[in-house]
């Protein structure tokens, strides 16, 4: 692997909720070579240069014009970044991939058809695939002669996927499976050359299959007509008595949901990669047009209401990237671990992103929902303009919303951070219950009085902690309370999810600002700072508002005020005065005149 | 064939332009570098004729060490390798004299730069490096094309057409639009730029002819008075009286 770290493995995914972390054991995005920012910049070259003249095109879906699109960055060889080199790759590790992936970001339905392609769609034959699948489709696909595309959801089964009714029946000679059924929603559907389809085998053995364009039986729907990302193409795949040779079986007979799951988990991350790319974009847009529009005589950008937004698109957008390249770190080296362990190449990047499957889960929620924030803020920064659909934000708008759909709803992310935190506490993988009763325990003590620590970031650091301590007492109770029936408290689940997802991308832009203090020295990056501590602020507030309405739901009485101080103590900080700290965010970027952090 | 691109390490496009305190030197803070755009035209038809007739392609630049990410960056656009000339180029006649050198000890068939670099526009070096290696120099051109292997046929922009110049190799010429279509470095030259040779010679004594004095912006321009299209009396009042210029 290029460019992977040989540092060891320093912490277990969801461990953060237990565990603080030294800033030097996480990666910063400071720390690209100048291979990776290379590559990078001619990822933003090609989506300057050769997308984005032709959006509109795109989006009225001329003829061809998106698949030719990929062809060429299938040239430059962008879908070859985390494949091995015996199939055509370059074997890059897992940063220099989602960097590439967040590069490509800006470019509205783009990143669609390349992530579809690159991921879900090459990713489960690279993963599940055979040796001769292998040979057969990898090289085709990395340089881009042949498009995939991956058929899972279906009409009547979305989030609950393993509910699909597509059905695969061995035909008598026992050479073809003969599909039958309905995919809805697949991207690159128009000119994919490969499917990746889902089918229950004898009814009930979901199986992940091979399936070429040319093979009988095989139709596509029409384009559907959709609120954005109007320039990826979309559309229902039809089988009917669709002959899919039985080598074209991937992975194993019933083990469909392993393909499924596991390509899933480096989807929402890679997701969360590309929601970063697409925010820095319209952050530029932003501010470049707070500069340029001029009311009561004044650029808009020296108005503190503005300020108060493109600071706010910065600091959420520092958030995601130091969160999004910690983790991806983190997947690195316990990838590095699993193969010096004797796994697999395959099994251990999958197993690395399952082990991370939550930092996965909040990169996704994180990712597309401050996006969503951009985008608004951007709106409302062009102010009418932004409402006209001849400029810019009513693309960037439209285009952004489908990113808490796709790859898991929110709900479903943030359902799964919990669920999948409290698994890994029943069966041993992490010892929640220990710093849970010691919390237990803190709330039943005197408050601890003594001495102030000291040091830049001592606040920071302490309300870090705090949080974490206020996420296992909401959560300890939650579990004690509803006990098997907790998954039935979605709303609870949510609350809890939230405070986990803010955590965690605090404590990631709070280590990311340590380290850079550590390399840069203070002076040098003080609005880092702003950020760092704008963060951890807001992060608290979010959190208590999540903790009450969660022990409001739960307890009662004595309890309920017992809980609620608890609380009130974890999530308490000193008033920190985030109107100057905003504006002083702000004021580097009005004067770079793009996304400057 | 042997070709060598000169490329110049340049501030973008887009790169606000601020002088240190005494206003003698560039302030490099925050600044990115990129190739010269017009350097580009000139190593993508360098490729584009090694790919067609075969042979190497050598980029050179005068700089100090932190021009390597570029010259990096035109290894992955597919030169084969690449000669520093570990100087800051003080002026055209200084970084002309390295060029030279460097030319001389190698005996290429081609030398191509960009017309001018964007930062300094002194549009001199390809001429001095004619001069001093006595040979011509065809400048600027946005055509070139092997006639065979001794010739080459040069199309050059002058006033109200176009001049078509024979020349014999070896030959001195500066590219303009659009010698060729600049190309994006792929993910596989990126990857096998560091593989290629990269050598780090260190300067020919040579005096530069000039020295920056100091720099200045040029004045800020005034703010615009907008007059409606009804008042064009206002407007000739204002021309006459406050700016004076009728």
């Amino acid at each position: 692997m290029e460019n992977a770290t040989n540092q060891t493995a320093t912490i277990k995914g969801g461990e953060f909720l237990i565990k603080e972390t030294n800033p030097q054991d996480v990666f910063i995005p400071a720390e690209f070579n100048e291979e990776q920012r290379m590559m990078a910049q001619t990822c933003k070259d090609f989506v300057q240069d050769e997308v984005m003249p032709l959006l509109d095109r795109l989006d009225n879906h001329e003829e061809g014009l998106m698949e030719s699109l990929m062809k060429k960055a299938g040239e430059l060889g962008l879908f070859a970044v985390s494949i091995p080199e015996e199939y055509g790759g370059l074997n890059m590790d897992f940063n220099t991939a989602l960097l590439v992936t967040e590069s490509v970001g800006g470019g509205h339905s783009f990143p669609v058809a390349f992530a579809a392609h690159t991921g879900i769609g090459t990713l489960p034959i690279l993963y599940f695939g055979n040796e001769a699948q292998k040979q057969k489709y990898l090289p085709k696909l990395v340089s881009g002669e042949w498009m995939s595309s991956y058929c899972l959801t279906e009409p009547g089964s979305g989030s609950d996927a393993l509910a699909a009714k597509t059905k695969a029946v061995l035909n008598d000679a026992g050479t073809h499976y003969i599909l039958n059924g309905q995919k809805m929603w697949i991207t690159n559907a128009g000119f994919a050359d490969v499917f990746i389809v889902f089918a229950q085998v004898d009814g009930d053995k979901f199986t992940g299959f091979i399936v070429e364009k040319g093979y009988p039986g095989l139709s596509l729907g029409n384009e559907e007509h959709k609120m954005g990302i109007k320039g990826s193409s979309t559309r229902q795949v039809f089988f009917s008595d669709c002959q899919v040779p039985k080598e074209n079986v991937l992975g194993e007979i019933g083990k469909g949901h392993l393909i499924a799951f596991n390509i899933l988990n480096i989807g929402r991350i890679k997701l969360g990669a590309a929601t970063l790319g697409a925010a820095k974009h319209v952050a530029d847009l932003s501010i470049k047009y707070a500069n340029e529009r001029i009311q009561f005589k004044l650029p808009i950008s020296k108005f503190g209401a503005i300020r108060h937004k493109l600071a706010e698109q910065a600091i959420r957008i520092f958030g995601i990237e130091s969160a999004l390249y910690r983790a991806g770190m983190d997947v690195n080296r316990m990838e590095q671990a699993l193969l010096a362990s004797g796994k697999g190449e395959n099994e251990a990047l999958l197993g690395a992103a399952r082990e991370f499957a939550v930092e996965c889960a909040i990169l996704k929620v994180e990712g597309s929902e401050a996006l969503d924030y951009v985008v608004d803020e951007g709106v409302q920064i062009y102010g009418g303009y932004g409402f006209s659909a001849d400029y810019p934000m009513d693309r960037a708008y439209r285009d952004s919303r489908i990113n808490r759909i796709f790859e898991g709803t929110n709900e479903i992310n943030r359902m799964l951070i919990v669920e999948m935190v409290l698994k890994k506490g029943m069966n041993g993988e992490l010892d929640l219950m220990g710093p849970a009763q010691a919390v237990q325990q803190e709330l039943m003590a005197i408050p601890d009085f003594g001495a102030e620590e000291e040091g830049l970031f001592a606040a920071e650091n302490k309300a870090i902690r705090n949080l974490k301590k206020a996420i296992l007492l909401v959560a300890g109770t939650a579990v004690q309370k509803y006990m098997n029936s907790l998954a039935k408290e979605q709303e609870v689940l949510m609350n809890i999810a939230d405070m986990a997802i803010k955590t965690y991308v605090a404590e990631s832009t709070l280590l990311r600002v340590e380290k850079l203090v550590s390399i840069k020295g203070e002076a040098a990056v003080a609005n880092e700072i702003d950020i760092a501590r704008v963060t951890v602020n807001d992060a608290a507030d979010i959190a208590f508002i999540a903790g009450k309405e969660a022990i409001a739901s739960m307890a009662e009485g004595d309890e309920q005020r017992l809980l609620f101080m608890g609380l009130k103590r974890f999530t308490k900080k000193d008033l920190y005065n985030t109107k100057e700290a905003r504006r002083r965010i702000a004021a580097k970027l009005i004067d770079a005149n793009e996304y400057a952090y | 064939m042997k070709i060598l691109v000169c490329i110049s390490n340049v501030p973008d496009t887009t790169a606000k332009i601020n002088f240190t305190a005494d206003n003698k030197s560039f302030d490099k803070n925050g600044v990115q570098y990129v190739i010269n755009p017009w350097d580009e035209y000139a190593l993508t038809r360098a490729i584009e004729l090694k790919e067609a007739k075969g042979g190497t392609v050598t980029v050179l630049n005068v700089g100090e060490a932190d021009t390597e990410p570029n010259i990096r960056k035109a290894l992955a656009i597919g030169a084969d390798d690449a000669i520093r000339v570990n100087a800051y180029p003080k002026d055209s006649f200084f970084v002309a004299q390295q060029i030279a050198a460097i030319a001389k000890e190698n005996s290429y068939d081609i030398i191509l730069m960009g017309k001018e670099s964007i930062d300094y526009n002194g549009f001199q070096v390809h001429n001095m490096v004619g001069e001093l290696l006595g040979i011509p120099s065809v400048t600027p051109a946005f055509k070139l094309d092997l006639l065979d292997d001794t010739t080459a046929r040069l199309e050059r922009e002058i006033e109200g057409g176009k001049e078509i110049v024979e020349v014999k190799l070896p030959f001195v010429a500066s590219a303009q639009q659009p010698m060729s279509e600049p190309r994006i470095p792929n993910m596989r030259g990126i990857m096998t730029a560091r593989t290629k040779p990269l050598k780090v010679v260190e300067p020919v004594g040579a005096e530069a002819k000039t020295s920056i004095a100091a720099y200045s912006k040029p004045e800020k321009k005034g703010g615009v008075k907008m007059i409606d299209p009804e008042n064009a009396g206002e407007l000739i009042t204002l021309l006459r009286n406050e700016a004076k210029v009728l």
